[in-house]
This record gives structure tokens, sequence and C-alpha cells, in this order.
């Protein structure tokens, strides 16, 4: 883990906020999201739906439809440039070049009346210049890769040809056409079966040795993470409220936002009969028309100071926490289960 | 070896006595559309299901997607009726009852859904939709009594009564499954059928689902069939399990037994692909490949009582049996 | 009784109790050109039911001292060939116009949505059947179509109107079906279904009431498709009889003297002008302010 802390950065995401605008009302939707991610770094992004967790890498691509969304400030250097401020023909070379995606929906994602081998060329052709002969041969080698069998017989074949795990793989072929830097997955395993879920992370996973990419994996699930990540990232009303090393956050949370999601899944390690019952977070997260003046996770987190309610909490690193396990909280969450244990 | 051979149409006769809802043989095929005066195709989604729920048990049915659990859901409420096969619920077969006799079953059988989003009716106000069981089956007589009912419903699940008059664009997809939770439980069930109730929640949420359907069953003895592919949660939650693969029941077993001592292949290499949330865990597991190992033959779908309690399809036990 | 600690909390504050009919209403009325086009339809209504107190003529009564004048203070929008007072021809004919387009649509309404959703629910062979049936009707034009059979029914206004409501009958039923085919797949109509409600309950509560915006948005339209027709089969002589006016009538008239007194054509015309687009307007806005992708 410390080696990643000593590579250079790749992407530096510098209080970036978002807003989504209609007749009546704003949603901020991002507020001011920073973080580095270092080059081979795998980041896990989690987080409920509305957290931002996905919308902050839309936006940082300007992918988000605008209007009526609206980029509202900050900063997203990628090799040191600017992404929010490059010219539109610069942004398309860095989009599917030296960042690639891949979506949760493998179904409306690949054109359907294009074959899958034209569309693992298309990148290959316009951001690597390559020729057709070339590409294509290219594109055999990525399918095999991705552990697509038959690869120089099946490129010929349309999506509805694929199985669902198979159009997964096809579109991380084509996330990864262009060998990039950096691998951006939003969802990508959410709609698949478990098995085929696990396929997909082992091949991630192997592909990251072989290509020494950094990744970017959003997610809700908390097991996903565990096993792909070295560093996650917990997000909750458009703020990072806890990251850090892997192991750490998952052992030692500092953020009582992290605690609830963890103990809202069931402990199996316990004896059928002893386990204890599923810790629920009451309420809902908060209207992001309106977002609170503090910690926004504070209406529902029964350890909250009074300060939590009225003052925003900084993303620091944590108190006796391990290096780079950063938290936004007010209250020292260690201290506070102990003092809850005793009583 | 020494199993107990247990046709799929007897019952072991340990077995506790009346359980409230007895599936037998249970297939749904689908006649596919072919060309030009060919003998259409069929496809088999469920082929030849069998188990029982006792009266306050849940039992998880896992699988993956297209393996028919929803398909078996679906049938078992005669939503979907089966092609053939048994469905006995207290006492009776739900297969040979006309339209009209169903309707009144279903006071005694509710179904809870996957999508919160369009399980309630968007021009209904949540209160009229909670009563709406009520109003079928006519069971409170005024509007005010119905009222006072929806009231303590909405209490029951978490919700404040005075939401009632609202609509559902107004809750979030957690309040909405309590609300239909509350509908499910209006008339009194003795069972109900969800399918993949939580699916559809945000983690934090699935929680609250959880932990309210776990709290009626013991207030109000209820059985569910639980409809899965969390394999996490049917284990903490269910006290039987089922394990779909193409449309068959190849392990059912109570949880601890299949989790602890997964039998069949297919059950092993779904256990081995669970993400597990403890890094530490992630990093040693071996995650099984492929299915393999299967014995084929004569009977190799049959169910074999492996240990007290404990069924898998007999393909899984090699040349033994 | 609750089993839960803490009860949920409120939903969102900024939308209390509004019916999904109270926040498509919200809508239609920041909708400038719906405003603006139900103005004018109801401005027309108005004058229409009005009719005898607004005219300042009797719209029949001819005068051979005042033929073919063009506007003036005393005849605002001028006369016609046998002197009768454009501005209460105009007047009166929009009851023609307005009721044909009105009760037309009613009609095809009234056959059509019950059609429609038997078709729709039922399925099987009485939708093979009606589907057969109304694509053997759309096979002909809508205009075609009418102007054939008031010419079969004969030429008088409510057999015009019946014609133009006949022929938009099947409109309503297609896509009366199409929409109780998509809403009948929601999971609220299974969960209907698993409650134990009738089909007859399903259908009432739960289908009809989520179906019904995109029927109002189509009669919207269609009542300025019927105002057309109307005006068109009136224009043929098979709608209003003479000498009671409608617009098309009039037009019908006009035709004849369009260089030597242009403003007989003019006004009935702009009048089919404005309710048209005034009734498209309000349907376009209607279609925006309903559709339930503006939900959150």
């Amino acid at each position: 883990m410390t080696d990643i802390t000593s590579r250079p950065p790749l992407l530096e995401v510098r209080d970036l906020a978002v807003e989504f605008a209609d007749a009546d009302s704003v949603v901020h939707a991002v507020n001011g999201v920073s973080y580095t991610l270092r080059e081979g770094e795998t980041l896990g992004i989690v987080g409920e739906s509305g957290s931002g967790k996905s919308v902050h890498v839309l936006a940082m691509l300007r992918l988000i439809p605008m209007p009526p969304g609206r980029l509202a400030g900050g900063q997203v250097l990628f090799e040191g440039r600017d992404l929010l401020t490059l010219s539109d023909p610069e942004l398309r070379k860095i989009r599917g070049g030296s960042i690639g995606f891949v979506f949760q929906d493998p179904m409306s994602s690949l054109n359907p009346s294009m074959t899958v081998g034209r569309q693992i060329m298309e990148p290959l052709m316009l951001h690597l210049g390559m020729g057709a002969e070339a590409a294509r041969k290219r594109a055999i080698e990525l399918m095999d890769m991705v552990r697509l069998p038959d690869a120089a017989r099946r490129i010929d074949q349309y999506p509805h040809e694929f199985s669902g795990g198979q159009r997964q793989r096809i579109m991380i072929a084509i996330g990864l056409s262009c060998r990039p830097k950096l691998l951006i997955a939003d969802e990508a395993t959410t709609a698949l079966d478990v098995t085929v879920q696990a396929d997909v992370i082992e091949l991630v996973k192997e592909l990251k040795r072989e290509i020494g990419m950094a990744v970017i994996w959003i997610t809700h699930d908390l097991g996903v993470v565990a096993g792909i990540a070295d560093t996650v990232q917990v997000m909750y009303a458009g703020r990072v409220m806890e990251r850090g090393p892997v192991d750490d956050v998952f052992r030692d949370p500092r953020s009582a936002y992290t605690l609830g999601l963890l103990r809202s899944l069931p402990d199996l390690t316990a004896p059928a009969g002893q386990r204890r019952r599923l810790t629920q977070i009451d309420g809902a997260p908060p209207d992001m028309r309106f977002p609170p003046p503090g910690d926004p996770f504070a209406p529902r987190n029964r350890y909250a100071t009074p300060r939590c309610l009225t003052e925003r909490p900084p993303l620091e690193q944590a108190p006796g926490a391990a290096p780079g396990h950063l938290a936004a909280a007010w209250y020292d969450l260690p201290s506070v289960l102990a003092a809850e244990a005793l009583s | 070896m020494s199993q107990i051979e247990t046709g799929q149409t007897e019952n072991s006769a340990e077995k506790k006595p009346y359980p409230l809802i007895s599936v037998r043989n249970l297939s749904k095929h689908y006649a596919l559309r072919s060309g030009w005066g060919f003998k259409p195709s069929v496809f088999k989604a469920v082929e030849d299901v069998s188990f029982e729920i006792m009266p306050n048990e849940t039992l998880g049915l896992v699988g993956e997607s297209g393996s028919g659990k929803s398909t078996i859901g679906r049938a078992v409420t005669m939503l979907n009726p089966p092609t053939s096969g048994v469905v006995a619920f207290e006492g009776t077969d739900l297969t040979q009852q006309s339209e009209r006799q169903m309707r009144a079953m279903r006071k005694r059988m509710q179904m809870v859904f996957q999508d919160p989003y369009s399980a309630l009716n968007p021009r209904m106000t949540v209160g009229d939709f909670v009563a709406e069981p009520l109003l079928i089956h006519d069971i409170a007589k005024t509007a005010a009594e119905r009222k006072d009912i929806v009231a303590e419903l909405f209490r029951k699940v978490g919700l404040e009564p005075r939401y009632m008059a609202r609509f559902p664009h107004q809750f979030s997809g957690g309040q909405r499954q309590r609300i239909c939770i509350a509908r499910a439980i209006a008339v009194k069930p003795s069972f109900i059928v969800a399918d993949e109730p939580i699916a559809a929640l945000d983690v934090s949420i699935q929680a609250q689902v959880v932990n309210l359907l776990q709290d009626l069953q013991e207030e109000l003895g209820l059985a569910y069939l639980f409809i899965s592919h969390d394999l996490r949660m049917v284990r903490y939650l269910c006290h039987r399990v089922a394990v779909i693969w193409k449309g068959r029941i190849v392990e059912i077993a109570p949880s601890e037994l299949l989790y602890g001592n997964p039998l069949h292949p297919y059950t092993r290499r779904l256990l081995s692909a669970v993400p597990v949330p403890d890094p530490a865990i992630e990093r040693a597991r071996t995650r099984l490949p492929q299915v393999s190992g299967l014995t084929e033959g004569p009977d190799c779908h049959a169910l074999v009582e492996a240990e007290p309690g404990h069924y898998v399809a007999r393909e899984a036990l090699g040349g033994g049996a | 009784m609750s089993v839960l600690s803490t009860p949920a909390p409120a939903p969102s504050a900024a939308a209390r109790e509004r019916s999904p009919f109270e926040e498509a209403l919200r809508r239609l009325v920041r909708r400038r050109g719906a405003m603006i086009g139900l103005a004018v339809v109801v401005f027309f209504i108005a004058i229409a039911v009005f009719a005898p107190y607004v005219a300042p003529y009797d719209p029949t009564a001819t005068s051979w001292l005042a033929v073919r004048k063009p506007p003036t203070w005393e005849h605002p929008f001028g006369t016609d060939e046998v002197g009768r007072d454009v501005l209460s021809r105009v007047i009166y004919g929009a009851r023609a116009s307005l009721s044909a387009g009105l009760v037309s649509v009613a009609l095809a309404v009234a056959i059509g949505l019950p059609l429609g959703m038997i078709a729709g629910y039922a399925g099987g062979f009485i939708e093979a059947a009606l589907m057969r049936l109304t694509d053997a009707m759309l096979a002909i034009p809508f205009l075609i179509l009418a102007i054939a059979l008031a010419a079969f029914l004969g030429p008088t206004l409510t057999n015009a109107m019946i014609a133009i409501g006949l022929s938009a009958t099947t409109i309503f039923i297609r896509l009366t079906r199409a929409q109780v085919q998509s809403v009948k797949v929601e999971e609220y109509v299974e969960a209907a279904r698993a409650a134990g409600a009738t089909p007859l309950r399903i259908v009432l509560r739960h289908i009809l009431p989520n179906i019904l915006p995109a029927i109002l948005v189509q009669a919207t339209l269609t009542i300025a498709a019927a105002i057309i027709a109307e005006a068109s089969l009136s224009f043929l002589g098979l709608g209003q009889q003479p000498p009671d006016p409608s617009w098309g009538s009039m037009l019908n008239t006009a035709k004849n003297f369009l260089s030597q007194a242009p403003w007989m054509a003019i006004w009935p015309g702009l009048s089919i002008f404005l309710a048209v687009l005034s009734f498209n307007l309000l349907g376009d806005g209607l279609r925006d302010a309903l559709d339930p992708r503006h939900r959150n």
C-alpha cells in the first residue's frame, strides 16, 4: 500500500461542484469533492443513489447533459491538464483514449446494429489512427484478452448474439482498447449475476497487472470494493465522508456513515441464532435542493454532536488512523464506540 | 452411502405435520414461436419443482437471472399459473380454483414486488392504495373503519399515518417498499411471496426493510417465500434455502447446512462468487470458475437426502447413488 | 405497536400534499404557449356561448342595401354577398365549428376509449378483430373517410359531427389499446391482481386513471383536426346548411368573391386558423405537462 502513495498523481480532483437546475430549484449534486488518484491505483467509490458518486465522474469528463447540469466550480487535473477547461476536440481525444469507460448497462451502451468488432475498432482508428486491418487485428487481441472465446469468428457478430456477461466483457474491451491510463467503471457489474460479476472482477484485476492502469470503480456494493480496491472513498450527499486504504477503512471506519453501511450488512461470522440484528440507518438522505449547513449525515447519525448540525467538518487525516485515512467528522468514532460499549 | 431416497412426490414421514404451502412437481413451460409450421419448441422455465413452507417459516429461493426463481413465485401465487403440478395452500389446491375462488384465496396470500417505483399506482393516494385490499375483501365496513386500520398499518411499518393522503412520487424507495408491505399485510395473510424486495433499494435502506420483514413475521406469524439473488441476505433472513439452477431445485436445506456444507457444484460455485465486505477474506478466497463433476443418468435431477433435511440433486453425488 | 424505533422522515418539504394532477396543472400554467392557447380557446367558447349577446346583428338577416361592403365602423368585418354582417356570422359560426370539434371528439372518445380498453386488456380474438377493423379504417385518410360518411349520412351539421366522430374513433381505439398495454404490465396492476382485485376494478381504478392524460392530450389535438374537418365538410356543402353560418360554409361562399370581397374569406379563415392553432398549442402544452419524464 505504501508504494501507491509514492507514485505520481494521475488525476487530481479539486473542489469539484456540480449542480442541476430546473425552473424552480437547484439540486446541489456534488459539493466540493477533492481527491488524488495515483498511477496504477484502484479507487473504489461507494455511496448510495444521489451521493454524487456517478455524477461527479461523468461531470469531470463533461458527459452530463448541460443544461440542466452545470459545473459550479473546481478543477480536474488529468496528467496536469484541467479537463474542465479543455476544448471539446481535446477532451474527446482523452475520452475513450487515455481514459476508458465501462458503464452499467451493456445492453444500451452497445450499438445493436453494429458488429462488436467495429465497435471495438472504432476508438482504435479514432484515437490511435490505426488502419482498418491493424485495428481489426488488435480488436481480436482485445477480445482474447477479455477472455471472449473464439474471437476471430465472433468479431463479426452483433451484440445480441452475446450473453450479458460477454457484452460486459466487450464493453471492457472497448474501454481498454487504447490502453488507457485510467479506467472508469460505473456500476459495471451491478446488472450481472454474481458468478459473472466475479469473473469480470478477476479479469479487471488481471488486466490491471498486465497494463498497469489506474481504476476508478464506482459501486454500491461494499463486498465488490473489498475485493478490488486499494483505496476506498465513501460518498454521501455529494461529499467525500471518508477515504483511505481499503483495509483500514473496513476495519476501523471513522465516519458514522461508513460504519452504518458496514453494519447494515448481515454479519455472518456469528452462528445462526446469535447474530446481531441488522443495524438500519433510519431516515433518508437530505434533499439536495436544500443541502444542510453542517455534516450532511448528522440528522441520521446517533453519534452526531451539536456542532455536526451547524458546521461542516473538513476531510482530514483521522487521528490515530493509518496515514492517508481521511474522514470528515467532528466526533471521534473509536472513542464514541468505546464509550458506548462500556455503558 | 446411506441416503434416504425421497421421490419428489412423496413426503418423508418425519416432517412436521402441516405445511402451510406444499408445492409438488411444479412446471412452467412456454411454447416458443417457431416459423413455417414446425412443431413449436418448448422452453422449460421451471421443471418439476417441489418444496414446502411451514407456517412462520422463511424459505429463500436463490439463483441467477433466468434460473426460473421469479417464475416459481408467480406460479405459486397463480399470477402466472403453472403448466402442471400441484400448489396446495392451507389444504386447497390452487391450480384447481376458478378465477373467482382464487380472488378470494388471495386474502390469505400476498405479494411484495421488486420495484417499489412501479409497484405503486401513481394516481392513487398511498392511503387508498393500502386500503384497497380491505375494500376488495370486504374487511372494513365503513370508510372511517378503513382509515383506522390503514393508520394502524402505517404505524406498524414505521410510516406516519398523516402521510396517507399523499401520492407515491413524494416517497423514497424505502418508504414505498414499506407502503407495499403495509398493503400486503392489510388483509392479515398467512403467506407472503417477496420477489427481490430489496434488490432496488440502497444498502442502508435494505436493512430497514429486512428488519421490518423479520419483525412482522414474529408479530403476525407470517411465512415468506423470499426470492433473491443476494445470497448473504438470504443466509441471514431465511430458515431454509433452495438453490434454483436451470429451472430446477438442485439443492434445498436449512440455511446453515446449505451455506456451511454446499453439496451441489453449482451451489459451491455460486457461493464462491459472492463478494464479502472484508478485504482480507476477499484477497484469500478462490473462486470456482465452472460447474463440474456432475453425473448424468436417469433420475439425475431427483433430490436425495444427503443429511437430515439437506436434499441435493442426485447428479451432484457422483457414482455412489 | 410500532415495530420501528424511529419513524421514517417526512417526504421532502417542497412537495407537500400535491396530487399528480396538481403537479401537472402547475407545469401547464408555467407554459406560455399553452396558456395563450387556453385563453384563445376560452375566448372562442365564450363568444360561441354568448353569441346572441355579443353579435351586433342577426347573422341571417340580409340587407340589399349593404351587399359586399368592406369593413366600416358599422360592420367592422364587412358584409357578405347578401348584406349579412360578417362579424355576426363569424360569432355564430364559432358555435358550429366549436361544437363540431367538441361533440365529434366526445363521440370518438366515448366509442374509442371503451373499445380500446377491451382490446388492450382482454387481448385475444376481440383485440384481433378490433385491430383489423381499425387498420381498415386507417387505410383511408381521416378527411376522405369523414367526407364519405357525411355524404352517406346526408348534409346536416349533426351528420357532419357523427361522420367526423366516427372517423376519429380509430385514433382513440388504437391509442387507448397501446396505453392499456403499456400500463397493464406495470407492477401495480400485477399487485392489484395479487391482492385479488376483479378485472373491472383493475381497469377502472388502476389502468384508466393512468391512461387518461394521454387520451386528454390526443383529444385536444383531435379537436383541432375536427374543426378543420368540419370546415372542410361545410366548405363542400356537407356540413352546416345555409343560411346558418359556419366558418367553413362562409369560406365556401367567399371563394366566389375572393378578388372583390376578400374580407368575406379573411375573417372566417383567420378564425379557423386561430382556433386550430390554440387547440394545438394547448394540446402540446398538456402533453409536456403530463409527460412522466418531467416527474421526479
